[in-house]
């Protein structure tokens, strides 16, 4: 019974982590160089939904907000720091990605300082199913992250935008020849991306507290799911991080809660030994 | 005053060390390890370990940094498949956070977050006061082995290859070279010459615990190979120092600034050394001094 709760659990959580771990992966589809300021933007868009849903707006509200200024922020540290960087590879991006997101992250702490706030949502009853347990304020973040996902996934299928970044994740000369234009592209890449990790971080959030760390602790469980599912390749990343999530609490019964943190990392190492391109394959997307 | 300055000096030259290490395989082979700070920690554990609970002499402390350091270095390689530097990053920062899990958890072995204290300094009760002078110079002895070592292998064919390795894995892979095993040699070096700099910094401060191998160091070294120039053993060395300055003027800096509290004076400092490190990648990539690419070989 005790393990059926933590796969229940881990379904919510994985779920929460899907999305973020879609933005990543996503963008290191694009932008191709490993984008490390998730940890900072995710903390932004924690404290952007943190501000709105204080000053009065609804849930799905909040979410936008925290999306439009993580993704904003993330737009404005590609073009700025990152993206000139990664004429001369990966690596200097990678770099100044750590350091955008140091600056994110202190930027939040000059501000609000390092106590940690909760969301205040209004306490419900948890509801029970047999002798599994679920709160409907959980039931609802779920809802939210799938909805978004879902909106995710239709427009990467259906719109025009949505094609020309998967044409150009696949292989950008032969999109550019066809006349997608590699810039829009990326800028595109670079503002879903972050207000993805940005959401991700909110919704992190509403499932305990906020503090400039939250997005650094979920910064290796993002990882992990991209690689997991394969680097590049958008449901490579969503069962990366069901997996993830599941694994995460059945870690818990096993080693304690302390060395939750490292499941990540284990999984990253397993995955590169055995089947280095994840399980889908990368740039599945 | 004197005390001061030599204590910076000390740490500074230890931070040198680092960036030495991470010159090697950054700046020679175009690897990151953004997990220098485990590797640090490795060796401060280590060294720690077996001179306090082991009652081992020091010296056998420090060389059991070097290897335990090396050989984290070799099983985190080894299980990188093919070692691409994206993957590597990921990895590496990965691993810095379980050493730090670990360090803090296995409280049978490490203490937890107490940390280790009363870590033995070499002849420190025989020396005094003096023992920061001394201190300093054998950190100043193991900064010049150590740089030595690098640039003899920077200027050796070995360096070339890794440079080419660099540059381009694929034509020194069809040129003959053994990449792997070039790239899985010069990171277990790099990783060793880390867990040294953490068994100095341990036996310096006498005092150790998870919270002092934070993921910022590892930032600091970043900062001090890229304005020093990266791929120039010389210029780690000119950044490392260049870092300590910054870290400790802005100090002075940030007390000077009214009406902060103490975690709006540490935020400012952390800001202060990212955006350092964003302005100098963007601007001057090269840093203070800039790669010296040698002539090609005259052809007999």
């Amino acid at each position: 019974m005790i393990v059926l709760q933590a796969l229940v659990n881990g379904l919510v959580s994985g779920t929460l982590l899907a999305v973020p771990a879609i933005g990543f992966t996503a963008m290191f589809a694009v932008l191709r160089f490993p984008n490390f300021s998730v940890s900072g933007v995710a903390t932004l868009g924690a404290f952007a939904g943190y501000l709105a849903y204080g000053a009065g707006l609804q849930m799905a509200g909040s979410l936008v907000v925290a999306f439009a200024v993580a993704g904003t922020a993330g737009l404005l540290f590609d073009k700025v720091a990152h993206l000139p960087l990664v004429k001369q590879g990966a690596l200097p991006a990678a770099i100044a990605s750590i350091a955008t997101g140091l600056v994110l992250e202190n930027v939040v702490r000059l501000g609000f300082g390092n106590e940690p706030r909760g969301y205040d949502r209004p306490i419900a009853r948890d509801i029970y199913l047999g002798e599994i347990r679920v709160s409907p304020q959980q039931l609802e973040t779920m809802a939210l992250a799938l909805g978004l996902m879902l909106a995710v996934f239709a427009a990467l299928a259906f719109t025009r935008i949505g094609k020309a970044m998967r044409a150009s994740a696949d292989n950008p000369e032969l999109a550019a020849l066809k006349g997608i234009r590699p810039e829009r592209v990326a800028m595109m890449a670079s503002f879903v991306g972050m207000g993805l990790v940005g959401v991700g971080g909110m919704l992190f959030g509403l499932d305990s507290s906020i503090d400039p760390l939250t997005g650094t602790r979920i910064l290796l469980s993002i990882f992990a799911a991209a690689v997991l599912g394969g680097l590049g390749s958008a449901p490579g990343a969503v069962l990366g991080a069901f997996l993830i999530g599941i694994a995460e609490e059945l870690s818990v019964l096993v080693v304690g809660s302390q060395y939750r943190a490292a499941v990540g990392f284990v999984a990253i190492l397993v995955v590169l030994s055995l089947r280095p391109r994840g399980l889908l394959g990368e740039r599945a997307f | 005053m004197l005390s001061y300055l030599l204590f910076i000096a000390t740490v500074g030259g230890i931070y040198g060390l680092l960036a030495l290490s991470l010159n090697l395989i950054w700046g020679g082979a175009g690897m990151v390890n953004l997990g220098l700070a485990g590797f640090f920690a490795v060796g401060a554990y280590a060294s720690a370990l077996l001179t306090t609970a082991g009652h081992a002499p020091i010296a056998v402390g420090w060389l059991a940094a070097l290897v335990a350091g090396g050989a984290a270095g070799l099983v985190v390689t080894l299980s990188t498949t093919r070692l691409r530097a994206d993957y590597l990053a990921i990895v590496t920062l990965g691993f810095a956070e379980v050493v730090r899990l670990l360090a803090a958890n296995e409280i049978w072995l490490t203490r937890g977050s107490d940390g280790i204290s009363g870590i033995p300094g070499p002849w420190k009760a025989a020396l005094g006061p003096a023992f920061n002078a001394v201190y300093f110079l054998i950190v100043v002895a193991a900064l010049a082995v150590v740089f030595i070592v690098v640039r003899r292998i920077d200027r050796s064919p070995y360096g070339r290859a890794l440079r080419a390795i660099r540059e381009d894995a694929q034509v020194a892979q069809v040129a003959g070279k053994p990449v792997l095993r070039f790239k899985t040699e010069a990171f277990t070096l790099s990783a060793a010459i880390a867990g040294l700099a953490g068994a100095l910094y341990g036996h310096f401060t006498s005092y150790i615990a998870p919270d002092l191998f934070l993921p910022l160091i590892t930032v600091y070294i970043f900062l001090a190979v890229a304005s020093g120039g990266t791929g120039r053993p010389a210029g780690a060395l000119v950044g490392a120092y260049l870092v300590m300055t910054l870290l400790e003027s802005s100090r002075f800096f940030v007390e000077w600034i009214p009406s902060v509290t103490a975690v709006q004076r540490a935020a400012l400092k952390e800001l202060l050394i990212a955006v350092a490190l964003i302005l100098v990648l963007r601007l001057k990539p090269s840093g203070v001094l800039p790669e010296r690419i040698p002539p090609a070989p005259q052809a007999r």
